[in-house]
């Protein structure tokens, strides 16, 4: 039995916000959402088949030595607001040359205005990518556990986690 | 959310769940076979266990053709942990597990 962590090719998040399926969606897939939470890039989406994705990271990150764009990819699948399927590749370092991944988000309404947001990462073939979403790297933020966290914070609270 | 802590911090206070936990941790995707085998149990035993990790959400499972997956789901745990420990807290507080793991020589 070995004490190491073996690379994870699926990373499974699972987060319950009081919030509405339509906020939900708008926070992933709008940019004037998505600058406030988590690593604060600033996402792009053409919203159907076929259509373009990316996210631009903040002028910080960028004084920081990130490229301008951080992620690409491409809409795979678009049922606003319950269902986002699209791929995911990270555009800089040794990172480049993985993937692509596919991230799946799913929305579920539940009682009381609590909605699932249950988010599927798939990561065959992408190791450092992997270790990265599940912020296995040090000094790299904390991954999908920490973009959640902060995005069900801002829905809930109207406030991100302090940067 | 008070209900939801109270969910969590019941399915960690349990050396078995949180056995499984460390299990999913080295590597998630796993059936409850899979599972079982690491353990003096029955299967009926471990399926209770994994049920109340399910329903406190630190485990989601996943339908694979005709196997159902575990992973483990750590957003509720960084949850708890972002309540108590901010930004400026969480270096100092690294810093003490990085020298609390070369001490104890488990790096």
């Amino acid at each position: 039995m070995t004490t190491m962590t073996e690379t994870k090719t699926t990373q499974v998040y699972q987060v319950f916000i009081r919030a509405t399926p339509e906020a939900i969606w708008d926070a992933i897939t709008k940019p004037e959402w998505t600058q406030r939470y988590g690593y604060r890039g600033i996402a792009e989406f053409d919203l159907r088949p076929g259509g373009s994705y990316l996210a631009r990271a903040t002028p910080e990150f960028q004084a920081m030595g990130m490229p301008e764009v951080v992620v690409t990819g491409e809409v795979i699948e678009a049922d606003p607001p319950r269902r986002l399927v699209h791929s995911w590749s990270f555009n800089w370092d040794e990172l480049k040359d993985e993937g692509p991944t596919r991230v799946t988000f799913e929305i579920t309404e539940g009682d009381a205005g609590v909605c699932k947001l249950t988010v599927t990462h798939e990561l065959e073939n992408a190791p450092l990518t992997a270790a990265q979403l599940a912020g296995e790297i040090e000094g790299a933020g904390g991954g999908w556990p920490f973009v959640l966290s902060d995005l069900k914070t801002l829905l809930e609270t109207g406030e991100s986690l302090p940067g | 959310m008070t209900d939801d802590d109270d969910r969590i911090f019941k399915a960690l206070a349990d050396a078995t769940r949180r056995f499984l936990l460390d299990r999913l941790f080295v590597r998630d995707g796993r059936t409850l076979t899979e599972l079982e085998s690491e353990l003096e149990m029955t299967r009926f035993g471990v399926m209770k266990h994994l049920r109340v990790l399910e329903d406190a959400g630190l485990v989601v499972t996943r339908k694979s053709g005709r196997e159902k997956l575990h992973y483990l789901n750590p957003v509720p745990i960084r949850l708890i942990h972002d309540r108590w420990i901010d930004k400026y807290t969480e270096r100092h507080v690294s810093a003490l597990v990085d020298l609390k793991t070369e001490l104890e020589g488990t790096a």
